[in-house]
């Protein structure tokens, strides 16, 4: 194999798997640490910049960055990153004078950014301290968008939402709420420089099946009865009620069904339990507020008596995988199954929906009807309109959105200076080596043998009671102490120097989970073979070392590295050491 | 100062016959300097005895002084050990080793507790064919009182802050070969795919075996012009073949050149291949190995690997006759045998 190029930063950025795996790259180790240390109002601005939503995110995100975390390929459980984070939004001080300045005197560019969820609202937290001008409209009474609308009261409590949502909108931002914009020609009409089209995926899917018709009166689209109960149209439910689908919405759907009357309630998901698109956590929440997800079951349709919903029909099957691992659902010829029901909640997912954009403005728009953009500019086909979020490429997630909203706030500030929007500059990268002194490192490289905590919860005689009480009640300052001192501290890394190096063995001896080797050099798959304990798991990276004087090279197996520093620690030249890598996405107004 | 070893290890690892991992065969974290060539010693004996089942409670790890002497702490937290006066503990071996049979005896020296202090000690175990791995961590100085020669350092050789060593150093092997050793070896720390395996042959030949392997320390005898730094040791590292170590458990698979390889079968059924064997060459014929060793020494090159062994050698249980059972499984009726065998034994002196 070819030396390992640790200049790129991409190299270093991948070790870091929670960062590497969180789609706007949030530096969890640094925040991490900060916890640990008690310096709250720290972790929450380094979250602040990266994911403009710690305390929302620190209660709802999708946390693709738990299933990449390292130590869950060392024991159990990962470090729980995600309420963590809300550990830094709980206990912050006052964050205000930390916010980013804006300039009295503006830049002379207006955006409008349509739609106020967490897309628009990241590109106005990116464009405001440079000076821009924005006007941003929503057709809700007040911003935050589907986090808003979709996400229940006790998963995510209106003061955070709200508290959250102002950090941005206080930045000299302008608002048009309770706006319907059902013209982008008429927002185009305003001359504004740039427009940020971030609507979400807003339309429900429905199924049609039979009987649906007669019984509408009682079957909901999930995400509109979701909005409908924020905003408080909606306060009841009937007592037996059947919500189907298999993701984080149904989730939602059951539980808040729950909480408006609902005493009977299921999940009836066509899908295997394993294969639901739901995070298993808000399923074990489901089960435990005594909601059974029944699997394996396909709706076929709707029995009315007296022009009134009674029940609904499924279908049994099996799931079956080719060789390829495609999956097909084989009815297992059983009856159908009649469950009976007051409600149906129908959340089967959701899809965009741009009726309201005109065909003959410039924007092009594919197969599928949906505005072609690019995915690294967010640009559409109209050089002056952008997108983000579910409405670029469909339904995702809030840091999804997030990390699309850094991106198009890039693009904007390139497009109305008119310069390249691809010349994009590399990530801010800095690596610093963390030795104090003998046995002394500036991060604690112990690494605990503590398993997972869990986050406690309020009882269910009383959350089930509320709709508005929050069910989680986060950890407390030293339970979050424990679990942030379970973080491996992943962006510290080990950095070799082939030139110090003198062959002694000391770090083969010393590692604790057999990383590093010595031997011939060779190409990657023998390579991984030869090592010490074979590199099984290819989506981690080998480091290679130049040709050492023996003829052999230095193979760094990074999978299980629990960058506790040992290796350094024992090194006579220094060869090894241990250097902390933080890594900054691109941000608009950088310059080089 | 957070300087211990994390629980965690690597999930992948391999389970041995008596189903222990690695980990099983770990001691207590080194506080020798780091990069010491003891560590990897160390480590090198916790693979061996991993990878050949060795069950831990039937090693005894035996010690005198010096920083080759704390090493048993580093490695097989979970066997038997006994750190003994400085250069004493040949004669605690060989005491434990006659109340107990059963065990396998590990000792580990170093140069000072080898052929300074305990010179005496060390001639007259060997003599014994004690049937015992002896290991000498050699780094040709006293790492422990700050690097003063010792007498395995060669002549002219420099340490980090002395003059010339103005003797001739001694040389185990040849030292060994001669008193009657009946397996000798040497090795380097910084090779343990030559030490692994000799190691393991070591625990399976019976009698007495010694590596000699040299240790740099990395203190006090890694400069320019030592000739026990790790530099030298590897530009001038002569081997006499490479050896693969069979347990005898297992299906022999590799297979090799006629001509060029050897098979020794063990006492115990395992087998040692010796292949690739340089010219005029020969471990299991002892005036080859004085020549050989010789030659070696007069090239001004570090031989290494198996010097010579005698898979047939009698050692000390076998020469003096001794009970086949360990002392402590002995009941009261063999240790009192009763008045009449008094009485017959006094009359047989009589």
């Amino acid at each position: 194999m070819k030396p390992t190029d640790i200049k790129d930063p991409e190299y270093f950025h991948k070790v870091v798997d929670c960062q590497y795996a969180c789609p706007a790259h949030t530096p969890v180790p640094e925040y991490i640490r900060m916890i640990a240390a008690g310096r709250y109002t720290d972790a929450y601005m380094i979250n602040w910049e990266s994911n403009v939503f710690p305390g929302i995110l620190g209660r709802t995100c999708d946390r693709p960055c738990e299933p990449a975390c390292r130590r869950g390929r060392v024991e159990e459980e990962p470090v729980a990153i995600c309420r963590l984070k809300r550990v830094a939004a709980d206990n912050k001080g006052n964050v205000s004078v930390h916010m980013p300045k804006i300039p009295r005197k503006k830049n002379g560019k207006r955006i409008a950014l349509i739609g106020a969820g967490p897309a628009s609202l990241t590109v106005a937290r990116d464009l405001a301290p440079l000076g821009y001008s924005m006007d941003i409209y929503d057709d809700q009474s007040r911003g935050g968008g589907m986090m808003r609308s979709q996400i229940p009261a006790f998963r995510l409590p209106a003061e955070v939402l709200n508290e959250e949502v102002d950090y941005v909108l206080d930045l000299d931002v302008v608002t048009h709420f309770d706006t319907t914009i059902d013209s982008l020609a008429s927002v185009l009409e305003k001359k504004y420089d740039a427009v940020f089209v971030g609507t979400g995926a807003p339309r429900g899917k429905d199924l049609k099946l039979s009987g649906q018709d007669e019984a509408a009166a009682n079957i909901h689209i999930g995400i509109e009865w979701l909005a409908s109960v924020a905003f408080e149209h909606i306060d009841k439910i009937g007592k037996r009620v059947i919500v189907m689908g298999g993701g984080n919405t149904a989730m939602d759907c059951c539980r808040t069904a729950r909480r408006l009357g609902g005493e009977d309630v299921k999940v009836v998901v066509r899908s295997p339990f394993a294969d639901m698109k739901a995070s298993p956590w808000e399923k074990e929440d489901a089960m435990h507020e005594d909601i059974p997800i029944l699997d394996n079951h396909v709706p076929k349709g709707f029995v009315t008596e007296d022009g009134k919903l009674v029940g609904a029909l499924f279908e049994k099957v099996d799931a079956v995988y080719d060789e390829n691992g495609k999956r097909t659902l084989v009815p297992t010829g059983e009856e159908p199954v009649l469950i009976e029901c007051d409600d149906v909640l129908m959340a089967i997912g959701q899809e965009n929906s741009f009726p309201w954009i005109e065909r003959d403005l410039g924007l092009e728009f594919d197969q599928w009807d949906m505005p072609v953009v690019d995915p690294v500019s967010f640009q559409s086909t109209r050089e002056d309109v952008f997108f983000g979020g579910d409405a670029a490429f469909g339904p995702e997630n809030i840091i999804t959105a997030v990390a699309h909203g850094h991106q198009a706030a890039v693009s904007i500030d390139k497009y109305c200076n008119g310069e390249d929007i691809m010349g994009r500059l590399s990530p801010g990268v800095t690596l610093i080596s963390q030795k104090m002194g003998i046995h002394e490192w500036s991060y604690d490289n112990a690494v605990p043998s503590d398993l997972r905590y869990i986050v406690p919860q309020a009882d269910k005689s009383d959350t089930l009671r509320n709709r508005k009480l929050e069910v989680e009640l986060g950890f407390d300052r030293d339970t979050g102490y424990l679990e942030a001192q379970r973080c491996l501290n992943c962006d510290v890394q080990t950095v070799f120097n082939e030139g110090r190096c003198i062959e002694c063995d000391a770090c083969v001896d010393i590692c604790p989970t057999l990383c590093i080797n010595f031997v011939e050099n060779a190409e990657e798959e023998p390579l991984r073979q030869a090592l010490l304990q074979p590199a099984q798991n290819l989506t981690q990276d080998l480091y290679v070392s130049e040709v050492l004087p023996t003829k052999r090279v230095m193979v760094k197996d990074e999978n299980v590295c629990l960058h506790c520093g040992l290796c350094a620690e024992r090194c006579p030249t220094t060869a090894w050491d241990m250097q902390k890598f933080l890594y900054s996405v691109t941000k608009a107004g950088w310059s080089a | 100062m957070s300087y211990y070893r994390p629980e965690f290890r690597h999930p992948d690892l391999d389970v041995n016959d008596i189903g222990y991992t690695l980990k099983d065969y770990e001691g207590s974290l080194s506080t020798l300097c780091a990069g010491c060539g003891h560590d990897s010693i160390s480590a090198a004996i916790a693979r061996a005895c991993h990878e050949i089942s060795i069950e831990p409670h039937r090693l005894a790890k035996m010690s005198g002084i010096g920083c080759s002497s704390k090493t048993p702490t580093y490695f097989l937290g979970n066997s038997h050990g006994f750190n003994s006066v400085h250069g004493r503990m040949p004669s605690v071996a060989t005491g434990a080793a006659m109340a107990n049979r059963d065990l396998i005896y590990l000792g580990v020296s170093g140069d000072g507790d080898t052929a300074s202090i305990g010179m005496g000690q060390f001639a007259h175990v060997i003599r014994r064919n004690l049937n015992m791995v002896y290991i000498v961590m050699n780094n040709g100085c006293y790492g422990l009182t700050k690097g003063q020669d010792s007498a395995t350092a060669d002549y002219g050789s420099y340490s980090k802050k002395g003059d010339p060593t103005p003797f001739e150093g001694i040389d185990l092997c040849a030292m060994a070969l001669q008193i009657g050793a009946s397996f000798v070896a040497r090795s380097f720390s910084g090779d343990k795919n030559q030490l692994i395996p000799l190691i393991k042959a070591a625990m399976s030949h019976k009698g007495f075996a010694l590596i000699d392997v040299v240790s740099p320390c990395v203190t006090f005898n890694n400069n320019d012009g030592s000739t026990k730094s790790y530099e030298f040791t590897r530009e001038h590292m002569a081997a006499t073949g490479t050896m693969d170590f069979v347990p005898m458990k297992e299906e022999i698979v590799a297979s090799y050149e006629p001509d060029s390889t050897q098979e020794v079968t063990l006492h115990d059924g395992s087998v040692i291949h010796l292949h690739k064997l340089a010219d005029n060459v020969d471990p299991l014929n002892l005036s080859n190995a004085f020549q050989t060793v010789e030659r070696y020494r007069t090239s001004g090159e570090i031989l290494t690997g198996l010097i010579y062994m005698d898979p047939d050698s009698q050692e000390l249980h076998e020469r003096i006759k001794t009970i086949q059972k360990p002392l402590n499984s002995l009941t009261e009726v063999e240790l009192c045998p009763g008045n009449k065998v008094l009485l017959n034994l006094n009359a047989s002196l009589r």
